[in-house]
C-alpha cells in the first residue's frame, strides 16, 4: 500500500510503515537529525527533527512519527528554524563542547549542524557543568563534556553488537552515559572492544585514544549493511 | 567618503584571531585606502578614541580590566564584532568556569609551583569568577565564529561592513 502526502509544497508518496524523516529523506527534503542513525532503532531523544503537522497540536518528531494518507507537513517554517536553533544552543550550553581543542573539530555532526541552521552564538548563559572523562580502555575513551545523549552508542552496542555495554544514567543536566553497571570503561565484562560504538558517536565523546585534535573521522556506513545480514539471518 | 574608522582589541584569547586578520595579505592594502585602524594591538594609539565606526573584539571576558574595556568600548562603538570563538562562546578560556576560582589559582600558584607560592595582586587585573562571551556582557552586532576565523571570513566580514551591511556570516565559518 501507497500513502501520499504533502511535505511543504511538494507531493510526494510513501510506504505504510515510513517515518516523515524517511520519506523527506527519500525526497531530497533536508530535516536537521542528531540522534537518528539509519540502521538502528529511532527514539526521537534528540528533537531536533520536529515537523509542523496540519491538525496537530504540538510538533511532531519526524522520526519517530509515521506517515498518514493526505498528512500535509511542515519542514521550514520560521518558528521549526527557531526551535532547532534553541535545541542546538541547549546542546551546547549544557555540555563543554569547546570546538577548537576536539578530537572531533570539523567533522562532528552538532558542530556541522550548528553551522548549517545559523546557530552562531548562544542566547543561553553556558552551565560550564563539571563532567569527566574515562580513559580506562585500552583503546577507546569517552569524554562526557561532549556527549549530548543521542544513545546511538548505547543503541548500536545493544542492537548490533549485542553486547548491550552502554546504558544511560540519571535525569535531566545530570543524566550520563555509563558502561556495565556505571563501572569504568576498562573493567567492562561485556565490551568486546568492537568500537562500533566510537564510530557512531556524531560527535568528539567517544573517539579512539591515538587520535588527537580534529583528527577523529568516523564511519558508520556499515550499519545498514550489517542490519541486512542480521534480518536476512534472522528470517532465513 | 571619509575613511571609517576601525578599532581591534585582544581581551582573553590567544591572539589567533588578530594573526589570521593579518593573514588577509595583500588585501590589507586595499583596505588601508578605506579604512583607518585608530585602535588596536597592531598601532600605537593607546587611548580607546571617542567614536569608532567598527569594533573587532578577540577574547572573552576574563578578568575586571576586561570587563572594563568591553563596558567603555561599547559606548564609543557604533557596531561590535565578536570576532573568534573566544569572544563567541568562551572558548578555552572558559574550561576553567567548571573549577571554583580559588581551585584554578590554587593549582597555578600553590600545587604547582615550587617558588614563591602566591597569587599574583600587584598590576595585573584580578580575574572573574566566571569567563563569558562577550555578548553576556555587553551587545553585540555581528558573530564570527571560528578558532580563528579564516582570512577570507575576515575579509568578507570587512567587505561587507565597508559597504554599509550588516554581514551574515552563515555557512562560511563554524565553532572550531
Ligand atoms: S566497543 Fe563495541 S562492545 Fe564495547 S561498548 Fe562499544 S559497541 Fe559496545
Ligand atoms: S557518547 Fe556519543 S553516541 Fe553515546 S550518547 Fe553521548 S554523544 Fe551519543
Ligand atoms: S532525530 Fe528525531 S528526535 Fe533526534
Amino acid at each position: 500500500m501507497v500513502k501520499t502526502l504533502r511535505i511543504d509544497d511538494q507531493d510526494v508518496s510513501a510506504g505504510t510503515d515510513d517515518t516523515i524523516l524517511q520519506v523527506a529523506q527519500d525526497n531530497a527534503i533536508f530535516i536537521p537529525t542528531l540522534c537518528n542513525l539509519e540502521g538502528l532503532k529511532p527514539v526521537g531523544a534528540c528533537r531536533l527533527c520536529l515537523v509542523e503537522v496540519e491538525g496537530y497540536r504540538g510538533l511532531a518528531p519526524a522520526c519517530v512519527t509515521r506517515v498518514e494518507e493526505g498528512m500535509q507537513i511542515y519542514t521550514q517554517s520560521e518558528r521549526l528554524q527557531t526551535y532547532r536553533r534553541m535545541i542546538l544552543e541547549m546542546l551546547f550550553v549544557e555540555g563543554n563542547h569547546v570546538c577548537a581543542v576536539c578530537v572531533s573539530n570539523g567533522t562532528c555532526e552538532l558542530q556541522a549542524l550548528a553551522q548549517r541552521l545559523g546557530m552562531d552564538h548562544s542566547h543561553l548563559e553556558y552551565r560550564n557543568p563539571a563532567k569527566s572523562v574515562d580513559v580506562s580502555h585500552y583503546r577507546f575513551g569517552v569524554d562526557h563534556n561532549r556527549c549530548i545523549l543521542c544513545a546511538r552508542c548505547v543503541r548500536v552496542c545493544d542492537e548490533i553488537e549485542g553486547a548491550h555495554t552502554w546504558d544511560l544514567l540519571g535525569r535531566g543536566i545530570q543524566s550520563q552515559v555509563i558502561t556495565d553497571l556505571n563501572r569504568p570503561w576498562g573493567e567492562s565484562k561485556t565490551c568486546t572492544s568492537c568500537g562500533k560504538c566510537v564510530q557512531v558517536c556524531p560527535t568528539g565523546a567517544l573517539f579512539k585514544k591515538s587520535k588527537a585534535v580534529a583528527e577523529m573521522e568516523k564511519e558508520h556506513e556499515f550499519l545498514p549493511y550489517l542490519n541486512t545480514i542480521r534480518e536476512v539471518r534472522s528470517n532465513g | 567618503m571619509g575613511k571609517v574608522s576601525i578599532a581591534t582589541v585582544w581581551l582573553d584569547g590567544c591572539s589567533g584571531c588578530h594573526m589570521s586578520f593579518l593573514d588577509i595579505d595583500e588585501a590589507l592594502l586595499d583596505l588601508a585606502d578605506r579604512i583607518s585602524l585608530v585602535y588596536s594591538p597592531l598601532v600605537d594609539n593607546k587611548v580607546f578614541p571617542d567614536s569608532v565606526d567598527v569594533t573587532l573584539v578577540e577574547g572573552a571576558v576574563s578578568n575586571e580590566d576586561d570587563l572594563k574595556k568591553i563596558k567603555h568600548i561599547r559606548e564609543h562603538t557604533r557596531l561590535l564584532v565578536s570576532l573568534g570563538d573566544c569572544a563567541v562562546t568562551g572558548n578555552v578560556p572558559s574550561m576553567r568556569n567548571s573549577f571554583k576560582l580559588k581551585d584554578v589559582l590554587d593549582r597555578a600558584y600553590f600545587e604547582n609551583a615550587q617558588v614563591n607560592q602566591r597569587v599574583p595582586d600587584v598590576s595585573i587585573p584580578p580575574l572573574l569568577p566566571r569567563v563569558r562571551p562577550v555578548h553576556q556582557i555587553v551587545p553585540v552586532d555581528v558573530f564570527v565564529p571560528g578558532c580563528p576565523p579564516s582570512a577570507a571570513t575576515i575579509l568578507q566580514v570587512l567587505g561587507e561592513l565597508l559597504e554599509g551591511r550588516l554581514p551574515q556570516v552563515g555557512e562560511q565559518s563554524h565553532f572550531g
